[in-house]
């Protein structure tokens, strides 16, 4: 048996795609019958004329048949449709104004949705790509003021043999090692892992074997797991390389695993290269917080229930082995991994969603408001087409069609701009957006912006569609039918409040923002930036081995460079401002377990000199603070702000890291900016590089010179080779440059919600100037008999501004107590700006209504020219 | 007869036309005036109802649709039943029959 419903989609297809043959066939179909009448007719007696006319009257007209039979069928629904798109496309083509502003307003507002969306999806919405990403959490120390410790070893080795709501448990920490061999020697990122990190999130090498607690052991084998990209890259992607050792560091390690392509590496996504952490306790950092903890719970497990254990063991940890390193009040607490990555980007990009969605929303009442003018001009056409038979569903069909067409379009040009806009934000994004890389505007964003699309063409195109089809009957083609414009005007009016209130909502949330950013920015950097030479001097090899050989090494290259001709001063620092480099330690009070989150820098003596960093208070490091004698640091006037308010710092000690040795301070000197759009001062240590208990891998090094001191760098680096000639030396960069591309980063922040005001306002203006003229046009008769009567030009430019402004004051009181309730939103995300910030409030209100007063000029000003005789005569 | 009605009770030309081709398979005009001719005049067939209902059917799977010649050598598009337009007919006939009995029982209790 045939298929059901099979004939009719085939026949109908078949007529959709032959029209003219299914025309023919219905045609000769319905000429055989009236031969066949009209032979009957004669038949029965009738003259051959007399039985054509005859067969004629009983069948009518073959076109008439051919319609009826043709339009029976389904696919005369997709004929309408395509007759209705035509019709549509010919009509906006008409007005070539209305639907440029119409589109370039759609794909403004549906390209920044799809943008922002885009961004935000893998960011917030989408789970983390691991199997069961729900069950993988990170363990924090969360300290008694709400601030949060690093992990230690020794916490990580206690859970992992007493917790029971944990499948697995890793610590792991960064590690950039040098790699070397045949090609260039090159710096990778990479992690020291524990043995279970990759269980824990789940996934397993695609080649070669996983790490096993053998190899995570104090002096256990040296080997590696690497990534599939760093395969292909350098090791040209054969198999046979498990097994097989490279040089990292100066130190032969095996390779025993390569992770999958398509993993991506949350907790650290451009690490390349992988180890065992090899700690034990006998390791005097076994309790020093420099560690990430993260977990996978057991199935069935809540992130409450693991809480509550973690919180209950990790009390007992502390109590049986009281370690210097922890306070008493110190809680566990398992956060699920997405929400612990998205915190810091979170309340920023809901802020920006919800901007965005506020630009579309504004966007749609705009285009509303263009189609309600449009149809009050088209008021004529709809009455012919009523007249000439068009049923009202026809009309609102019709209308639809016209703005679903106008919605698609836009949204596919605003989709286009998406995918250009969606680089530009990915490019210029901030390096702490988590999973950065799988941002991009793919199917799901199409979908998502093709839903959008479609809504606001519902939306605009409904309000539109109702009106006129109830307008079209009644109003029939009578001229004077402008006394009922009221109604229409009335919702029109409605439009424009809501417009304008959303409009300063905007603004005033872009405002609040542009300020803060304006305030943080302008904060001095703290130093001197003008002619200062900075590089990176990296050390590897198993020479390196011991921290002292490292130490020698800079202390010898750092004497070269100062030997240079034409360098004046010189100076090493673990950790550049402005470079990228983000290098923080938990910083105590000697004694007080209270740790603070904080910049160090182990520096040489004379690096704040180089650098022309203030000493506020007591002295510099100096060269007598050296190896032997009693460690020193300094601390910056935010630092000494936050842990002594306003007591004297001098001569207190602080704990860095370890609570062992403890630091003297010395000094206060000045804040300097380390990152750069950082929100909020950071607080800053400084040791001296010879008293620092531990080697840093990588040093910067910061040189002034008499003269061009650009020109000093070829010398600055043959200095350096001259102790060690196999040392990398990179980032040779001018401290001016370091500072353009900061203020790049922060230029295309500012840019942003710039742009996002701007839109807001010109949108908002567009949608008064279009009510206000269209006011004007209906009441040209009006106005008019106004001036007719005597009425002066004053009079008449005060009635329209009243119309005009009655509407826009309206909507910017609604808008000003809107928000107040929605700056909430924004709080967190302000700096040394209330939300509530007098001036902007101001500010934004008289810029508003001073663009919605020009909004209304010049339609008060057309009115005043309203010619009275000439209008009178129209009537 | 410009007065009577002869419009198709609506609805039933679907299986006046099965019925009609049920005998013999024919074209439109023959069914058309078979049906007059056996309704005695009763029914006339609109023909562009007609036309417009052979599509429908044709498309459900009722009906068979061919050109050929007729007896008197023009081209015209023969109709026949199909196995399951047969089946429809049925259905069709019975649905009917059960209702003219029921209106049937309604008048009598009026009257």
């Amino acid at each position: 048996m045939r298929l059901p419903g099979w004939r009719r989609i085939a026949r109908g297809v078949g007529a959709l795609l032959h029209p003219r043959a299914t025309a023919r066939e219905i045609d000769e179909e319905a000429q055989h019958y009236l031969d066949e009448a009209t032979s009957a007719n004669i038949a029965q007696g009738l003259t051959p004329k007399d039985a054509v006319r005859a067969a004629r009257i009983e069948l009518g007209s073959i076109a008439n048949v051919r319609e009826s039979v043709r339009s029976s069928g389904w696919e005369n629904g997709v004929e309408t449709l395509l007759a209705d798109l035509r019709y549509a496309v010919r009509s906006l083509r008409g007005a070539p104004g209305f639907t440029s502003i119409a589109l370039l307003t759609l794909a403004l507002g549906v390209g920044a949705t799809t943008a922002i969306f885009s961004v935000v999806r893998p960011v917030l919405i989408d789970p983390l790509p691991y199997p069961a990403a729900h069950r993988i959490v990170t363990i924090a120390e969360m300290q008694a003021d709400g601030s949060r410790n690093s992990g230690t070893f020794g916490m990580y080795r206690e859970l992992a043999q007493r917790s029971r709501s944990l499948d697995a448990i890793a610590v792991m920490r960064s590690w950039q090692p040098t790699m070397t061999g045949p090609d260039q020697p090159e710096r990778l990122e990479g992690q020291r892992v524990s043995a279970d990190y990759f269980r824990v999130l789940g996934v397993a090498p695609r080649l070669g074997r996983n790490f096993e607690p053998a190899d995570d052991r104090a002096g256990g084998p040296s080997v590696v797991i690497i990534s599939d990209e760093l395969w292909h890259r350098r090791l040209g992607g054969n198999p046979s390389v498990i097994g097989t050792e490279v040089a990292l560091d100066g130190r032969p390690r095996t390779i025993i695993g390569v992770m999958p392509p398509e993993f991506e590496n949350v907790l650290a996504p451009s690490a390349g290269v992988w180890t065992p952490l090899q700690y034990d306790m006998s390791e005097n950092r076994a309790w020093g917080h420099h560690l990430r903890t993260v977990g996978r719970l057991r199935p069935a497990i809540t992130v409450e229930q693991a809480t509550l254990e973690l919180r209950q063991l990790g009390g007992k940890v502390l109590d049986e082995l009281r370690p210097e390193t922890y306070a008493a009040t110190l809680e566990l607490t398992a956060i699920p991994l997405g929400e612990d990555l998205t915190r810091g980007v979170r309340p920023a990009l809901l802020a920006i969603l919800g901007g965005v969605g506020l630009v579309l929303l504004i966007a749609c009442v705009n285009v509303t408001n263009l189609l309600l003018a449009r149809g009050e001009q088209r008021s004529g056409e709809f009455a012919l087409r009523a007249a000439l038979g068009a049923g009202r569903d026809r009309l609102v069909r019709q209308l639809l069609t016209e703005s679903l067409l106008l919605a698609l379009v836009g949204g596919a040009l605003g989709m286009l701009a998406a995918t250009w806009a969606v680089r530009g934000l990915v490019a210029l994004a901030p390096p702490e957006l988590p999973r950065h890389d799988a941002i991009g505007v793919d199917s799901g964003a199409f979908a998502f912006g093709l839903a959008v699309t479609t809504l606001v063409g519902l939306a605009f195109g409904v309000l539109p569609a109702v009106q006129a089809a109830r307008g079209a009957p009644r109003r029939a083609l009578q001229r004077g039918s402008r006394r009922v414009a009221g109604a229409r005007g009335r919702t029109r009016g409605t439009l424009i409040v809501v417009e304008v209130a959303l409009a300063l909502v905007l603004l005033l949330g872009s405002g609040l923002l542009l300020r803060s950013l304006q305030r943080l920015f302008a904060m001095p950097i703290g130093f001197e930036p003008s002619e200062l030479l900075t590089m990176q001097v990296q050390t590897s090899g198993s020479r390196f081995g011991e921290d002292s050989v490292a130490d020698r090494f800079f202390e010898r290259a750092l004497a070269a460079i100062q030997e240079v001709p034409g360098v004046t001063s010189a100076a090493l620092t673990s950790q550049l401002p402005l470079s990228g480099d983000l290098d923080e330690y938990g910083v105590r009070l000697q004694a007080s377990r209270d740790g603070h989150s904080t910049f160090r820098y182990a520096v040489s003596a004379g690096y704040l000199e180089t650098m022309r960093i203030p000493v506020r208070r007591g002295r510099s490091l100096e060269p007598r603070d050296a190896a032997g004698a009693s460690p020193v640091a300094l601390i910056n006037a935010s630092f000494a702000r936050r842990l002594f308010r306003g007591a004297d710092p001098i001569g207190k000690r602080v704990e860095i890291g370890p609570p062992d040795p403890a630091y003297t301070i010395v000094g206060v000197v000045g804040d300097v900016t380390q990152a750069s759009l950082a929100l909020g001062q950071s607080d800053a240590v400084y040791t001296s590089l010879a008293q620092w208990p531990f080697a840093d891998n990588a040093m910067s090094v910061v040189v002034r010179g008499s003269g061009e001191v650009a020109a000093l760098a070829p010398a600055v680096r043959a200095a350096i080779w001259s102790v060690d000639k196999d040392q990398p030396v990179v980032r040779v960069a001018m401290m001016e440059d370091l500072l353009d591309a900061t203020a790049a980063d922060r230029r295309f922040a500012l840019l942003l919600f710039e742009a996002f005001a701007l839109g807001a306002l010109a949108l908002a203006a567009a949608g008064i100037y279009g009510v206000v003229s269209g006011g004007v046009v209906e009441r040209t008769r009006e106005i008019g008999v106004r001036s007719a009567l005597g009425a002066s030009r004053r009079s008449i430019v005060a009635l329209v501004l009243r119309h005009g402004m009655g509407l826009a004051g309206l909507g910017i009181v609604i808008g000003l107590a809107g928000s107040a309730v929605a700056t909430h939103a924004i709080a967190s995300m302000l700096f040394s700006v209330s939300r509530l910030d007098a001036a902007t409030y101001v500010t934004v209100t008289l810029l508003l209504a001073s663009v919605a007063a020009l909004a209304c000029g010049v339609p008060a000003w057309r009115a005043t020219r309203v010619d009275p005789a000439s209008t009178l005569r129209a009537e | 007869m410009d007065e009577t009605n002869t419009d198709v009770i609506q609805g039933t030309l679907d299986m006046l036309i099965l019925k009609t081709l049920s005998l013999q398979p024919l074209h439109g005009f023959g069914i058309a005036r078979r049906i007059e001719q056996v309704s005695r005049g009763v029914f006339k067939v609109n023909p562009g109802s007609l036309l417009t209902a052979l599509q429908r059917l044709e498309r459900a799977g009722w009906l068979d649709a061919e050109w050929r010649q007729t007896e008197n050598s023009r081209r015209a598009k023969f109709y026949s039943l199909t196995r399951a337009g047969r089946k429809q007919l049925d259905v069709e006939a019975a649905d009917w029959s059960r209702r003219v009995t029921a209106v049937a029982r309604l008048l009598k209790a009026e009257g």
